[in-house]
Formats: C-alpha cells, structure tokens, sequence
C-alpha cells in the first residue's frame, strides 16, 4: 500500500496525542499530577494540539476536503466514521478538563471525572485507528488480531514518553511517570515484534490462480496488463517495499522507537536530576522518527489482494 | 447509508464468457465513452497524450497465460465491479456516498457525497474503483444504471454499454436473483464462478470458465512429431491426408 505522508503524520500524531491524554486524565484522577495551572494549559495544550495536528492532516489526503463534516455520519457501519465521532468526542471531556484546571484551578470532583471520561474515549479512538486497518480483509497484514492492539499500545506509550518530557520542563520527573513510559515502551517493543513475526511467518491467502479462478486449469501468469501506464489502483496498492529494505527500517525503527528511549527513561532513574529534561526530549524525538518508519512500514509492507490481476503471483 | 439492505429485490450483474473472450477491449472502450458523458461524467483522464497517461475506467481488460506442462492458452480477462451482496466498500464509507440499492443491488457512489478518502478501494479486493485525481471523488461500474432503466433508448440499448458493444457475445447482463434468467440459466448450465468467494463479499456478477479445447495440439505432440520429423495431428482423416503429403513433399 502506498504510504501516504498525511495518514502517517495523522496517525503518529494524534497517536501521541490521545496517549497523553490518556496519561493527564488518568494521572489526575490517581492526584499525580502537579497542580500548576501552566502545567494544566501545556499539557492538555500540548495534546489538543497533537490530535487537531494529526485529524487536520488526515484531510489534506481528501479529493474533497470541503466535505469533510460528511463522514461523521456513517458510523453505524464505518470505522472510519466511527474514529471521526470518538476523536470529536474526545474534545469534549477535554475542554471540560482544561478549563476546569487553567481557569478555576479544579482538579478534583467532576473535572476528574471529566478527565476520565476523556481517557477512556482517548483509547476507544486508538481503538477505531486500528480497526480501520484491522477491519480489512483484502490486506493480510492488515487483517490481524495485533493490529488494533498495537495502535493503542503505540498511542499510549508516545504518549507517556511526551508526558514525561512535559514533567521534566515543569520539575523533576517522577518516578512513576518513568516506569510508565518503561513499560509501555516494552510492550509496545514486544507486541510489534509479535505483529511483524506474524506476518511473516503467514503463508499469503491468496494467489492469483485463486484471484481469476484460473488456477485450476494451470499456471496463472499476467501476459498484457489492461493498459501502458500504472492507473491508481496500481499507485494506490501496488506500492511495495523490498524485503531486505524492510528488515533494516524494521531494525532501525524498533531501535529508535522503543529501545532507545526505554533506554533513555532508564538513565532517567539513575542520573542527576538535572538531565532529566535532556534525557526526556532525546526519547521523545526518538520515539517520533521510530514511530514515524513504523507507521511508513505499516503502509509499505501491507499486501493488497487486488494486485494479483496486476501481475503479483500471491497476496 | 451505508448499511446494507437485508435483501435486494432483483440482484443485477453480468455474466462474462471467459471461453468467447477475445480481448478486443471494445466494452472498456465504450464503457469509457458511455460513462463519461453520463451518471459518472467525466471519468477524467490526466496526461492523456503525455508522458504518463492514466485515467479512471470502470473496466479493464487483462489478458493471462494459464500453462500446465502440456500446453499453454492465453485468456482474456474483462474485470469491473462485481455488485456484491455484502460489499465492505460501501460499509466502509464514512460519509454515506456509498450505497447499494434496494431494488436492484447496484452499487453505486454519490459524487456530490464523496470526500474522496479511498478507503472504499482499499476494502475492494476486485480494484473495481478507481480514484478520479481531476475530480477527487471515486468513481466505479454503475452497471449503466442510466442505460437500462432509460425510456428514451431502443429497448435494445437498455443494457450496459459493454454488453452492447461486445463483438462476440461474451458478456450477458441479466437479474440473478430470478432462476430462470438468462443469466441464472447459463451460469448454472456452464458452471458459473465467483471471484474470490472466500472473502465473504458475495459477489453477483459471475464467471463462465474456458472450455476445454477439443483440438489442442499439446506440447508433447510438438515434440514427438519434431522428433519423428513429421507435423502434429489431431487425428482426423483429413489431418493425417496432410501429415502424409508433408511427408512425401519434404522427402
């Protein structure tokens, strides 16, 4: 599949950005948070920002971005509608939670509630991201259990490692912040090793003898393409990625994604304080470019039955 | 909306003859034609007589080799949108462009509703939609929804312009949800398939497989008759006329 620049920008960033909103609502509730209301407006600033960053993104891969408001209709049957309506309903809880905190210096009662409604539908919209992808029959490595669990796995550890380094500009980072971000980095590092492992040890679903119902009289071969040049479904699903490409960028991006800034955070728990900031924000910037190969790799690695008319031998 | 009807009233869709199917591309070229002037106008072409041209069409032909150690045959391939029963394309839209409708099962997008995402070509497994770049919504076989039900042409042009146009009969158009159709008729006397039936997307338009050919001359013949110096034959008296006058004129 072609991986689109705006989709990997969109899904990165908002991914950050709903995972420390996540972090803030629920570290509120717990009473771990500091209570400053610039620390309030940064935060919750900071991740609006990141998820109104990566849904504005996500129109500029529109043909029609003018009607934009249309998909928040279909989601009794779309996941795609359905992620619209739970990134929207995000704001909501959100708002509440940030005025609440910056501008009556409220913490507790229903601006913690709000701020736990509003990490509960942080996840569930992580949640309908994956199963876009997930929901899909025609793309093998779409088409897996771990898919939907890795967005929210990724979402929430970028975000717990943008969580701290915001702790880190405001004080000193605490200690359960950086276990957080520890552990979800290793989960995030294990489910994707999962993932990958998966879909390469699959056999693929289908060939093109399967594709043309020919295969049963012989072997299936393309002999004329229906036309000279690529048309858009060859742009649009027939983008590939050369195996040996894809082990190195899976390497780099599982280095840069998750082994650096665990390790990173793990150097944050034993040296001096004062290098908590440096430390925080070399993990954070790490973890975005890791995120970033990651989500190209998702796209270039991803298999679409339809290029078996196309001339692939099996998907 | 993009839920689907629980039931359709007639299921409409195309029947293609993969064994009279000679690869002329006279149904994509007047599907082409057809549909640039009608529902799907314009079905855009960027760089047409450039270095790169490409453009949206809603049917294309692909030609295969289908080869065992015996022989080998080429078999043309005409592939547009199959008008499934259960299409993910159209419960993965997110605005309601996509629809399948209730009387006829066609499947169809609202160009005046579409946001061009694609998602809907990523859920097709068959590449039936195409993306219009010039008009940034996706475009897809209409099953000539504004031929067949059009008073103003001669009953004998209500059907899909491809079917209209083919020189050899290798396309019927017809109501699959009626037994006794043409359709229904001839893909169950000659073995109609479905692409792809494991997906689940219950596609309705079906396939007619080649035939066996009666008077294939394998690649064993070939070789044995290269071997023994003389020309292959089916075994038919008047083949074995000929092999014998090549015999006698190559002494």
């Amino acid at each position: 599949m072609h991986p689109a620049y705006s989709v990997i920008l969109f899904t990165t960033s908002s991914g950050a950005g709903l995972g420390l909103l996540f972090w803030l609502g629920l570290a509120n509730a717990l009473g771990l948070l500091p209570s400053s209301a610039t620390f309030g407006y940064f935060s919750v600033g900071l991740g609006l920002t990141l998820l109104s960053a990566g849904l504005l993104s996500s129109t500029f891969h529109l043909g029609r971005p003018e009607r934009a408001w249309r998909a928040f209709t279909q989601w009794q049957s779309s996941w795609l509608s359905r992620e619209g309506v739970a990134a929207s309903a995000t704001y909501l809880p959100a708002l509440i939670f940030a005025i609440g905190w910056d501008l009556y210096g409220q913490t507790g009662g229903i601006i913690a509630i709000a701020g736990l409604a509003m990490a509960v539908l942080a996840v569930i919209t992580l949640f309908t991201t994956g199963m876009i992808y997930a929901s899909l029959p025609t793309i093998r490595q779409w088409n897996q259990p771990l898919t939907a669990p890795n967005y929210i796995v990724l979402g929430l550890a970028s975000g717990a490692v943008v969580l701290t380094a915001l702790l880190a500009m405001f004080d000193h980072v605490p200690v359960w912040a950086v276990w957080v971000s520890i552990i979800c980095l290793t989960a995030g590092w294990a489910m994707k090793t999962l993932y990958w492992m998966a879909i390469l040890q699959q056999e693929p679903r289908y060939t093109v003898g399967a594709a043309t119902g020919l295969g049963r009289f012989g072997d299936v071969r393309q002999l004329d393409p229906p036309h000279t040049m690529a048309n858009f479904v060859m742009r649009e699903m027939g983008y590939a990625v050369a195996r040996k490409h894809a082990n190195k960028l899976r390497r780099i991006s599982v280095a840069l994604a998750f082994v650096a800034p665990a390790v990173l955070s793990v150097v944050m728990l034993v040296a001096d304080p004062d290098l908590d900031i440096v430390l925080a924000l070399l993990a954070t910037v790490s973890m975005a470019v890791g995120l970033a190969m990651e989500r190209w790799l998702f796209f270039a690695e991803a298999e679409h039955v339809s290029m078996l008319f196309y001339g692939r031998q099996a998907a | 909306m993009t839920t689907l009807p629980e039931k359709t009233e007639k299921k409409l869709g195309l029947l293609i003859d993969l064994d009279i199917c000679v690869g002329c591309q006279a149904c994509a070229t007047s599907c082409k034609e057809w549909n640039t002037g009608g529902y799907s106008a314009p079905l855009s072409d960027i760089d047409p007589y450039g270095r790169d041209p490409n453009g949206a069409w809603l049917n294309r032909i692909h030609s295969y080799e289908v080869s065992t150690n015996d022989t080998s045959r080429t078999v043309h391939f005409p592939r547009s949108c199959l008008h499934c029963e259960t299409p993910a394309c159209v419960t993965v839209c997110p605005t309601g462009a996509s629809y399948k409708r209730q009387q006829d099962g066609i499947v169809l997008v609202d160009p005046d509703m579409c946001i061009g995402c694609k998602l809907c070509s990523w859920a097709c497994p068959y590449g039936a939609r195409e993306y219009d770049y010039a008009e940034g919504v996706m475009k897809k076989c209409t099953l000539c929804v504004d031929r067949i039900y059009n008073e103003h042409l001669k009953q004998e042009d209500r059907i899909p312009a491809c079917v209209r146009a083919c020189p050899t009969g290798a396309r019927h158009f017809g109501d699959y949800a009626d037994p006794q159709s043409n359709v229904s008729t001839i893909a169950r006397e000659r073995g109609g398939y479905d692409l792809l039936p494991d997906i689940g997307y219950k596609p309705v338009n079906k396939y007619l497989p080649p035939r066996p050919r009666r008077d294939a001359v394998t690649n064993e013949d070939v070789k044995a008759a290269a071997a023994r110096d003389v020309m292959p034959t089916d075994g038919s008296k008047i083949e074995r006329l000929f092999q014998w006058a090549d015999k006698m004129l190559t002494r």
